[in-house]
């Protein structure tokens, strides 16, 4: 017999079967998503936008109304609706091959406008879908199977740090980085998720949180090294913390 | 009342009374003046008018304000539908309705700035990916044009397809005097039990091209499909003119359409008598009646401001029962009403 229910499924997660590896950090950050929607009694006026990558099932995990986006092109899309529908919660969840390569376009510009929308980027440092290539993002000598012998500088330019980019925008209200290696990096995690969509909901702009996260499988790892890997390298170079924080002018 | 009205500002005022209050576009000639038109036009009327980065993102803002129900257009020329495409496919697969306007001008590449009607195998045979149509509706006068609006916005929500005004730079930029329709309810539009609105009020919805099942996706191409084919069946226009015992029959649309139309008065002093066919849908495009009056001359001359992209249509209309001769110039350049005469001769053998 069940005395107390301490963890259950979020309501706004709709219970489909995530199709993502073992030790990779999508679903975490899903659920966290999940928790932020039912905690700010939001799910039925939120519109999800979902990329193109393995988070293109996105739309079928959330159970709120929601589409694909093309590649890349997320926040224009999600532009288009929040327009339409100033009222609604418009969120869009892209990787980093979609929001830091193919369509960098569309996030600088939907930042740079002070878009009311929220984007959740994951930051894995690959292109996990179509099987591990070097992603805008991966690190130098990093070997992806685009860069058999490592990331060249020379070749292949440099890891784009997108947070501290967008940051200098003045239409960007709130861009935080974070990762959910640890049980405490998810609760932080989760209230950075969760001050983004109050950000919207008060009407005060764009909002982006970067969640670093693990792809074991492309990345050639198990779980455990791949959490190591991202704890010592990955955020050696992307560093965690809040970028702006632009809330205060923008009330 | 009528007004005197440049083209394009006549094709936004007649949006704006269809009931549309969503507009999005990027800047490009010969069709700028839409764009700015709806910059002051639309926040008159409570609508949203925003200048995108790109068309790129033009098409995807209308991608997502089409998602939620509302009427939402876009105005570009050839190169800025080309950057479309990708979205165009994905609005299609998605089964979401929209109106793009097309100014065409000289291509290809950067091309000119001019009038063409070189985009027709783009508007009319795909442009983008996949198995998709949409309906192209020719405007060859302004009030023509101000009237297919109407139309076109309730074609596409009717059957959940996209739908092309193709112009030209010449449309867009001529000025006539025009009456415009009764401004139109925004609110006053068919139900959509697909939209996003948030799920208040129903089961959590998916809009969507995708599914990585090959027979799942197949379900949804047979779907488009069966839509495509009820379009085929019931929205065919087109115009005749002075067809009924004509030496020739003289294929035509838009512009070159209206130039061929002062053609048939200088070869009627001559003692030709040519007729003009029309068509006013280029998808679906009005094969059947072309091939009854195939029955009725010896020549279907077909006449085009490029180098013979719908003639490839007229002849799948005509199917071997005339002769299909061609005349066309393209890359700006409008042929003259004496030019399209002297290629009606040489048709003839005169």
């Amino acid at each position: 017999m069940i005395d107390k229910i301490v963890a259950k499924m979020p309501k706004s997660l709709s219970g489909k079967e995530f199709t993502y590896c073992p030790g990779c950090h999508h679903g975490i950050v899903h659920r966290l998503i999940a928790e932020v929607i039912d905690e700010l009694g939001i799910r039925e006026k939120t519109l999800l936008v979902a990329p193109v990558g393995c988070s293109v099932f996105a739309y079928e995990f959330f159970d709120v109304d929601g589409t694909v986006a093309p590649h890349g092109r997320a926040p224009a899309v999600a532009t288009g609706m929040k327009r339409a529908m100033p009222d609604k919660v418009v969120f869009t969840y892209q990787g980093d091959g979609d929001l830091a390569s193919i369509g960098t376009a569309e996030i600088v510009h939907a930042a740079n406008r002070g878009e009311n929308i929220t984007t959740i980027f994951i930051n894995n440092a690959i292109y996990g879908m179509t099987g591990g290539q070097m992603a805008p993002t991966s690190l130098l000598g990093q070997k992806t199977t685009t860069t058999p012998y490592g990331r060249d500088a020379k070749a292949n330019g440099y890891p784009i740090r997108m947070s501290e980019m967008l940051s200098t925008l003045t239409g960007s209200t709130y861009i935080e980085r974070v990762m959910v290696t640890t049980p405490q990096n998810v609760l932080k995690a989760k209230r950075a998720i969760k001050k983004a969509f109050e950000i919207q909901l008060k009407g005060l702009g764009f909002s982006l949180i970067e969640v670093l996260s693990t792809c074991p499988t492309n990345w050639g790892k198990s779980p455990i090294e791949a959490g190591k890997w991202l704890e010592e390298d990955m955020a050696k170079y992307y560093p965690l913390g809040v970028y702006v924080d632009r809330t205060k002018e923008a009330e | 009342m009528k007004m005197l009205f440049k083209g394009s500002e006549a094709i936004a005022e007649a949006a704006v009374r269809s009931g549309c209050r969503l507009y999005f576009g990027y800047p490009i000639t010969p069709q700028s003046e839409l764009t700015e038109y709806m910059s002051r036009r639309l926040p008159e009327v409570d609508g949203t008018f925003l200048q995108a980065e790109s068309e790129v993102a033009t098409v995807n803002m209308m991608y997502g304000a089409s998602c939620t129900g509302k009427r939402v257009m876009t105005s570009t020329s050839s190169p800025g539908f080309s950057l479309m495409m990708e979205g165009v496919s994905y609005m299609a697969g998605a089964e979401l309705p929209a109106v793009f306007i097309n100014v065409v001008r000289g291509g290809p590449g950067l091309g000119d700035i001019q009038p063409a009607q070189s985009d027709y195998f783009q508007a009319t045979k795909g442009g983008g990916h996949g198995d998709y149509r949409m309906i192209v509706l020719a405007p060859h006068t302004i009030q023509e044009a101000v009237d297919l609006m109407n139309l076109a916005f309730d074609l596409a929500d009717k059957y959940r397809m996209l739908v092309t005004i193709l112009a030209d730079g010449m449309l867009g930029q001529m000025m006539e005097p025009v009456e415009f329709p009764k401004m139109r309810d925004p609110n006053d539009v068919p139900k959509k039990d697909w939209a996003l609105t948030g799920a208040s009020d129903h089961d959590p919805r998916k809009v969507t091209s995708f599914d990585i099942d090959p027979y799942e996706l197949e379900k949804m191409n047979l779907r488009y499909q069966a839509t495509y084919k009820k379009v085929e069946e019931n929205e065919v226009r087109y115009e005749e003119f002075n067809t009924e015992e004509a030496d020739i029959i003289v294929v035509a649309y838009g512009t070159m359409a209206r130039i061929v139309k002062t053609t048939i008065h200088m070869a009627e002093r001559e003692g030709i008598k040519v007729g003009l066919f029309r068509p006013i849908t280029l998808w679906p495009f009005p094969y059947k009646r072309l091939n009854e009056l195939s029955d009725t001359v010896e020549n279907v001359l077909t006449v085009e401001m490029s180098y013979g992209q719908m003639l490839e249509d007229v002849k799948l209309g005509v199917n071997g029962k005339a002769n299909t001769p061609f005349f066309g110039r393209s890359a700006g350049v409008v042929p003259t009403p004496t030019e399209v005469l002297d290629a009606v001769k040489k048709a003839m053998g005169r």
